[in-house]
Parts: structure tokens; C-alpha cells; sequence
């Protein structure tokens, strides 16, 4: 079995912290952040709960330190925060000195500078910067010039499963020796359009999420942005760098079932795992922690769960728990802010609790890991799940250097 | 009702684009969902929309539109029953 | 190392590049900045009960992806891997445009679901049953070049056989009105627009479908073997000949190798520099060739870029229609292509023949 590529650093902003260490404070102290939306105007406001970071558009471009004529979305602000601390974490600091890449995934991207002043632009000037931040790719752009970042820069954008995604390709990229590191992660921002597709879809509840419980009413939305930074075996040795934790194993796989409902017997979650498995040399009995989807949608929950019974078997399923009623769900930077999760409970040996639950699913034997849980943890398997079908697993491990 | 039945099969023709379909197509007791008119999920949320603009007709639960929808009759009872508009 | 040949290829364009054999029917059209797509009879390619809730960018990649795999004798591909610089926009302007105009209320779930980028790689595999491999990259102008490379990546890693990629893009009215606002496009009754010798900025725009059957073996439909394929967020002007001749460098190849050069110039003259510098200097003799005259400029215009270069190796010859200058090589075995847009995400991508010399 392959070792893995190393992760030498890793950032984060979200609703429960905004750096990793304040991430991990939260987890393990059951500080959740599901509120009431403050920073946008929306009808809906009590309806809802969100995962908000709660600093104002204003806030954080004077902590980016921006100038009063930047065109920055708030998925390229709070994108760039986390970008930069994993960068700082990483101890690097000539950015182009090897092949150096930035692989982004978004699926907000600047929608939300876009849905304010969509009608606004033929009479403000000063607002016309904007229309160039809408695109995906905007938000790459932004956190490769402020990190000042010359080479291969690409954004992936495959719904929920988007970071997962990121940090397969980057993986793929440093083993092939394509790119000698590679800043690997996602970021979506709070919006009007999301908040009301997602609305349409009736997959919102109006209360706290509990995944996998069998009242589960639906997701809270979150906002947030998490990237890693991966390298190449030859680097870390020659910078001694220290290793986090390593990309072990990973796949995507499609469910071709429904645009946004997944199959019932979650036939592409199950054969994104399988493959995981196969490819990696790891084995279903190796996982200590499957940090899951779990979005707490009806749907979801269950055809998640079928397809990790298919996987482990029922009765030799791992301690499991969803990280979302504490940050709600993120979209695009979902599996990012989870492979940050999944490498603090390698560095710390500890499973995170899936809060909120109350009453097992009454389709099957699978009760989440509710209470934060002390384990040596070797491996992780951590789950995404997206609209379209795009089902991605990937597969953390300790590093033992 | 006769009239509403008919207004129904226009509007769901408009609103779920149903290109090739004309109302005389569409039988008061055909099934909408499955086999018959072939509408799926997506549809059904879409007709929920129908219910709330239209007639005024709130659903909160979208298993409840399974039964609503069932054929035109069923809809045009329920909107009959339930019509705020 | 498993090598990659482009086997299959579908267009919709604002030309005719279907139902054609290679742009006899082209029609050089320097009136307009927005240039409207030759649209194929969907109802030929997708059932109605599917077609009524499609987006425009979703049935062009429907056709233009049937077409390549048609060519190809591919059913089901291993892996779907998309490009799309902006998704299908016109549904994200319905469903902004109902949002806004609506408070919030009303809304339906289909235009939603058709803005998500993922949408057309999606779609495609709903259609075959496809449960492979589904990647979309959205990073405008390399959007499709990061399709290529993943699959590329891919039949190296053999981890697939065969691939369907494309690059997706539509152009929605209200986005348009934006853009020209911005001076992204060019300015209404500012016409002709040549693209060549331009003296304005901004571009003339238009929108598409072009997809493409990878596969790692030599059938009796390939086009061309994918060599190399390059993508770097910045270049500084004065360092693009120097980049254009390390890439050669690096796959073993020096300028007089390279039998056509095909550039994106898109007429933006603040941007094209890059393109002037290389055929003016290290290209001068080299054929050089373009193609945004006809298929206008998007984020996955380069896609259309990669069709003509792979249509050029498979009958060799060039029409007239795509030339910048007036050189021709005896054989057109090996071909550059360079693209960028507005200084950023540049893309050298590299083919070559594969019937013998």
C-alpha cells in the first residue's frame, strides 16, 4: 500500500471558528453555530437556520486588508482567508519556487455580490467591477493573486462534492509529479439563490439539522472555506516539513439517479467507496472514523446509510458522526472544512460527535458516535455527496514519520 | 369544476412545458405521475408552486402533493376544497 | 505510458460544424458582437419529456457529446469530465431574475437545478446511465483545458479506457447586456469587428457545445494524439515566446517542429499582444491559424480551437477561412494551440498525427 500524500498545512474559516485551532476548540466542546442569518435580507429569515460566519463584508475585507476598489465576492474573501493560513501553516514562503498549483472549488462563486446589484449596474459605475467576480473562476483568481501565485490554478465545481474533488485531483497531480504542491480546498459564501433553491427543493429545515436521526427534517446551509496544502514526498524531505496527516485513498463515482435526490440503495456513494477502498489498498476494517455526508435531509441519511451498510456490513460499521449541526452545510467547501475534521481527529485521536440526535433511523442499526470519543484513529473516511450524482470519498491516515 | 379541470391541464401544460401535449390529451382520471403523463419529483414541486400562486394553497409537506396529484380530478378537488384564491 | 487519441468529435457552434465535413458552409459574420449558435433539431437527440426542462447549454452538449461518441463506437464512457466557464447562465438569470422580481416567493426548483454547474456532465450521465468518473472544472478560459488534462492524467494513470470531454458554454441575454457594460464584449454599432489588426477591446461573443472522445488506442477514427497539455495562471507578456519554447522543449520538439499554430485571438487588442508576439517573433514561420472569427469568444472557446486543429491533422489541409498568414507546410503533422483570455489561465496544448510519415 501506497503511503499517501502528505499534507504539510492546512486553513479555515467557519461558523465554529475561524482559524483551526478555534475549529477544534469548538468540536470538542459541542460549541455548535446554527443561528438565525444575519448578514443577508431574506424572507425566509425564520424559517431558517445557517451556519453564519459572522463578520460583515466590510469586516472582512479590512481584515484582507483589500482596497476600497476591489471586487472581491464574499466566497473570494473568506476563500482567500483560509487559503493564506494554510499557506503560513504550511511554512511556505516563496510560492512559486516549485510547481505550485491552487486547485479551488466553488459552486456559489461571486453569486452573492451578483444577486445584490443585479439590477443596480446600469446606474452605478461604481458597481460594474463586480460583474467580472461572478464566475467560478473569479474566486481562484483572487486567492492566487493574493497569494501571489503564478502557476496552475484551476476551480472545480460538482455541487456538495466539490472539495472532495479538489483534493483527489491535487492528490493525483503530486503523485504523477505534475505539480510538486498543490493548495487543495473549496469556498462558498451564504446567498439569496442558494438560500431559496434549496427552499424549492423543500430540503430545509426550520430547526437545528440531526443527521441520521429519524425525525430529520432536512439541512441547515452553512458558509465557510478550508483549504490543505499537499506535497510531494522529494519537498517534504528536502524542507523538512512536518507531515499532518496523508491523502490515502480516494474516488468519484456517479449515482446517474436524479438530479438532486440520491438512489435509494445509494448506489454511487456506494461504488465512490468501494473504489476508494480498492484503489488505496485500504480496507472497510482499517477505518476508525467515517466523518459522513449526513446533510440530515430524508433523503440523503438514508441512501448514505445503505451504502455504507452495503460497504462495512451492519454489523462492523465504524464510529461515525456528522460534523454539519455544528457548521451546517457548507456546499462546495463541505469536504474541505471535513478533511481539515477528518486530520485534527488523526493529529488528536478523537471521534467528533454527531450532535443532536435523538431517535435511531427505523430503516436500519446505525446509531452515530453522539458523544466526542478518545480512540487511537488511523484512518478516516470521509464522505461527500453532491447534486448531480457526483458521489466522492476520501480517505485520510495518520502519518507516522 | 368543469371549467377548473380544464384551466388545470392548461397550466400544468404551460408550466411544466409540456410541448407536445394538448388538453384534449389529458383525461380527468389519467395518472399525472408514473406511467400516464410520466411527471416526476421535480414536477411535483413545481406544482406546489402552482397550488401556493395560483390558489393560495400552502403545502409544507411535499409527500402530501403524492395524493393531490394523483390525476387532474384529485386536483381539481382538493384546489376546490382548499383554494384561497 | 498509455498515450491519448481523440477518437470522436461533436460541435455545436455558431457555425455549421455538424451534419458538415469541415466549415465548407462557414459564414464570416464581422457585423455583429454576439453571434447567435446553428442550432441542431434537438428533438433528434433527446426525448421531449427530457428537452422541456433543459437548458440551452445542457441540449448542446447532449448533441455535440452523441456526436463524438457516435463517431467513436463509444456506448459508455469510463469517466464524463466537463468544462463550462459561466454554467448554463440563462437559467441562473431566470432563477435570480424570479427571485428578485418575486421576493422570494414563488419559486420553482428547475431553473435552480439546470444553473448548477455540474448540470450538463450530469445530465449526460443521467442519459447513458453512466455511473463513472463525473468531474466539472469551472475556471473560465482554462475551463476546458483542465478537462483535457484531467483525462489525460487518467488514461496515463489507466484508470480509464475511453473518456468523453467538452467544453460548455451559453450566452444569456441579460449576461450579454452586462458584459457590454463592462466592455467585456464590444460595443453595439461599433461594427465591423475584424478580429485581426483590431484596434478596440472587448470581444465579439457567442456560445457553444464541443466535445471530444479520448480514448488510450489508435482506431480507425482518430483524429490526433493529445501530446502535451499546459495550463499556468500568468504569464508576463515578454515571457510568453520563452514559455511557448519550453513547453516544446519539455515533449522534445523545437518551433520548426510545429507545422500550425492555432491562437485564440479574440479581436481584444489590449490582450491579443500575446498572440502578436508570438507571430511576429518565434511563429513568423510558422502557418498560423485562428478561430474565434467563427465560433466568437467564450470561457470554452478553446474547445472549438482544439476541434479545428483536430480536423486539420485528420484531412490535411487547412481552409482558407481560418488562416492568419498565408504559409503551408507539405504534411500538418504536429500542432500547437495557445489560448488566454483578458492576461490570464493560459493554455499550450499539444497534438500530432498519428499515421505514419
Amino acid at each position: 500500500m501506497n503511503k499517501g500524500v502528505a499534507i504539510t498545512g492546512m486553513g479555515i474559516i467557519s461558523a465554529i471558528g475561524n482559524s483551526v485551532e478555534e475549529n477544534y476548540h469548538a468540536l470538542i466542546n459541542g460549541e455548535t453555530a446554527i443561528t438565525t442569518i444575519e448578514n443577508i435580507n431574506t424572507v425566509h429569515v425564520n424559517v431558517m437556520k445557517v451556519g453564519e460566519i459572522k463578520k460583515t463584508n466590510e469586516a472582512l475585507a479590512a481584515e484582507l486588508g483589500l482596497s476600497p476598489d476591489n471586487s472581491f465576492s464574499r466566497t473570494a474573501m473568506i476563500g482567500t482567508i483560509a487559503a493564506k493560513q494554510a499557506v503560513k501553516n504550511a511554512g511556505i514562503t516563496a510560492i512559486n519556487e516549485y510547481k505550485t498549483g491552487l486547485i479551488s472549488a466553488s459552486s456559489v462563486g461571486g453569486m452573492d455580490i451578483t444577486e445584490k446589484h443585479y439590477y443596480d449596474y446600469f446606474n452605478h459605475p461604481e458597481l460594474v467591477k463586480y460583474i467580472g467576480s461572478h464566475d467560478g473562476g473569479d474566486v481562484a483568481q483572487k486567492i492566487s493573486e493574493e497569494l501571489g501565485l503564478k502557476g496552475f490554478v484551476t476551480t472545480i465545481s460538482t455541487a456538495c462534492s466539490s472539495a472532495a474533488n479538489s483534493i483527489m485531483l491535487g492528490a493525483r497531480m503530486i503523485k504523477s509529479g505534475k505539480l510538486d504542491r498543490v493548495i487543495v480546498g473549496g469556498t462558498d459564501a451564504l446567498a439569496k439563490f442558494t438560500i431559496n433553491g434549496f427552499k424549492t427543493l423543500m430540503i430545509l429545515s426550520d430547526t437545528y439539522n440531526t443527521p441520521f436521526d429519524n425525525n430529520r427534517k432536512g439541512l441547515n446551509l452553512g458558509e465557510a472555506a478550508a483549504f490543505l496544502v499537499l506535497e510531494s514526498d522529494e519537498i517534504v524531505k528536502k524542507e523538512n516539513k512536518k507531515v499532518l496527516a496523508r491523502v490515502s485513498g480516494f474516488a468519484n463515482a456517479n449515482d446517474a439517479f436524479h438530479q438532486t435526490a440520491s438512489s435509494e440503495n445509494g448506489e454511487g456513494a456506494f461504488l465512490a467507496m468501494e473504489k476508494a477502498f480498492k484503489t488505496s489498498g485500504l480496507k472497510p476494517s482499517d477505518i476508525n472514523y467515517i466523518n459522513v455526508h449526513g446533510t440530515a435531509t430524508p433523503n440523503n441519511d438514508l441512501s448514505e446509510g445503505r451504502a455504507i451498510i452495503r460497504v462495512f456490513g451492519e454489523g462492523n460499521i465504524p464510529d461515525f458522526s456528522s460534523t454539519k449541526p455544528f457548521t451546517g452545510h457548507t456546499l462546495a467547501a463541505a469536504a474541505a472544512i471535513e478533511a481539515v475534521y477528518s486530520v485534527l481527529a488523526i493529529q488528536n485521536n478523537v471521534v467528533f460527535p454527531n450532535l443532536n440526535f435523538n431517535t435511531p433511523m427505523e430503516e436500519f442499526n446505525m446509531i452515530p458516535q453522539t458523544e466526542l470519543k478518545h480512540k487511537n484513529i488511523e484512518h478516516v473516511l470521509s464522505n461527500s455527496f453532491g447534486f448531480g450524482g457526483n458521489c466522492s470519498a476520501v480517505l485520510f491516515s495518520k502519518a507516522h514519520e | 369544476m368543469e371549467a377548473l379541470k380544464q384551466e388545470l391541464k392548461e397550466k400544468i401544460i404551460e408550466v411544466l412545458n409540456l410541448e407536445d401535449v394538448a388538453v384534449a390529451d389529458i383525461s380527468d382520471d389519467d395518472a399525472l405521475f408514473g406511467d400516464g403523463l410520466g411527471l416526476d419529483s421535480i414536477d411535483a414541486l413545481e406544482l406546489i408552486v402552482m397550488l401556493d400562486k395560483d390558489y393560495g394553497i400552502k403545502l409544507v409537506d411535499p409527500k402530501e402533493g403524492k395524493n393531490i396529484f394523483r390525476s387532474i380530478q384529485t386536483m381539481a378537488d382538493y384546489i376546490t376544497a382548499h383554494r384561497t384564491k | 505510458m498509455n498515450k491519448t487519441y481523440i477518437n470522436g468529435v461533436g460541435c455545436v457552434s455558431a457555425q455549421k460544424t455538424f451534419d458538415t465535413v469541415f466549415l465548407e458552409e462557414a459564414v464570416l459574420n464581422e457585423n455583429d458582437n454576439l453571434l447567435p449558435i446553428q442550432a441542431p433539431v434537438y428533438k433528434d437527440f433527446i426525448s421531449p419529456a427530457m428537452i422541456r426542462r433543459m437548458a440551452k447549454g445542457v441540449k448542446n452538449g447532449i448533441v455535440a457529446s452523441a456526436l463524438a461518441m457516435k463517431e467513436a463506437n463509444l456506448e459508455n464512457p469510463d469517466a464524463i469530465i466537463t468544462g463550462t466557464g459561466m454554467g448554463c447562465i440563462e437559467d441562473s438569470d431566470k432563477f435570480l431574475k424570479a427571485l428578485i422580481d418575486n421576493n422570494e416567493e414563488f419559486l420553482t426548483p428547475t431553473s435552480f437545478i439546470q444553473s448548477t454547474h455540474n448540470t450538463v456532465g450530469s445530465q449526460i450521465a443521467l442519459s447513458l446511465q453512466c455511473k463513472a468518473y463525473n468531474f466539472t472544472y469551472v475556471n473560465a478560459a482554462v475551463s476546458f483545458e483542465s478537462a483535457l488534462l484531467d483525462a489525460k492524467m487518467m488514461i496515463e494513470e489507466d484508470d480509464a479506457n475511453s473518456i468523453l470531454i467538452g467544453g460548455i458554454d451559453e450566452m444569456g441575454d441579460y449576461t450579454a447586456s452586462l458584459f457590454k457594460l463592462a466592455g467585456f464584449i464590444k460595443e453595439d454599432d461599433g461594427g465591423p469587428y475584424p478580429l485581426l489588426d483590431s484596434k478596440t477591446t472587448g470581444v465579439v461573443y457567442s456560445e457553444g457545445a464541443t466535445f471530444f472522445v479520448l480514448e488510450n488506442k489508435i482506431t480507425e477514427t482518430t483524429y490526433a494524439e493529445v501530446l502535451d497539455v499546459e495550463i499556468q495562471n500568468t504569464i508576463e507578456l515578454d515571457e510568453v515566446e520563452a514559455k511557448a519554447a519550453e513547453f516544446l522543449k519539455s515533449n522534445n520538439l523545437q518551433i520548426s517542429d510545429i507545422d500550425a499554430i492555432v491562437l485564440g485571438f479574440d479581436g481584444d487588442v489590449e490582450f491579443d499582444t500575446y498572440y502578436k508576439k508570438l507571430t511576429e517573433n518565434s511563429f513568423v514561420n510558422t502557418p498560423q491559424l485562428y478561430y474565434k472569427h467563427l465560433s466568437g469568444e467564450y470561457n470554452t472557446a478553446s474547445a472549438f480551437g482544439l476541434w479545428t486543429a483536430s480536423k486539420i491533422i485528420k484531412r490535411q489541409q487547412i481552409p482558407e477561412i481560418l488562416k492568419v498568414n498565408t504559409l503551408q507546410k507539405s504534411q500538418y503533422k504536429t500542432i500547437l494551440l495557445y489560448n488566454q483570455y483578458k492576461g490570464i489561465d493560459h493554455s499550450f496544448t499539444l497534438i500530432s498525427d498519428v499515421k505514419p510519415q
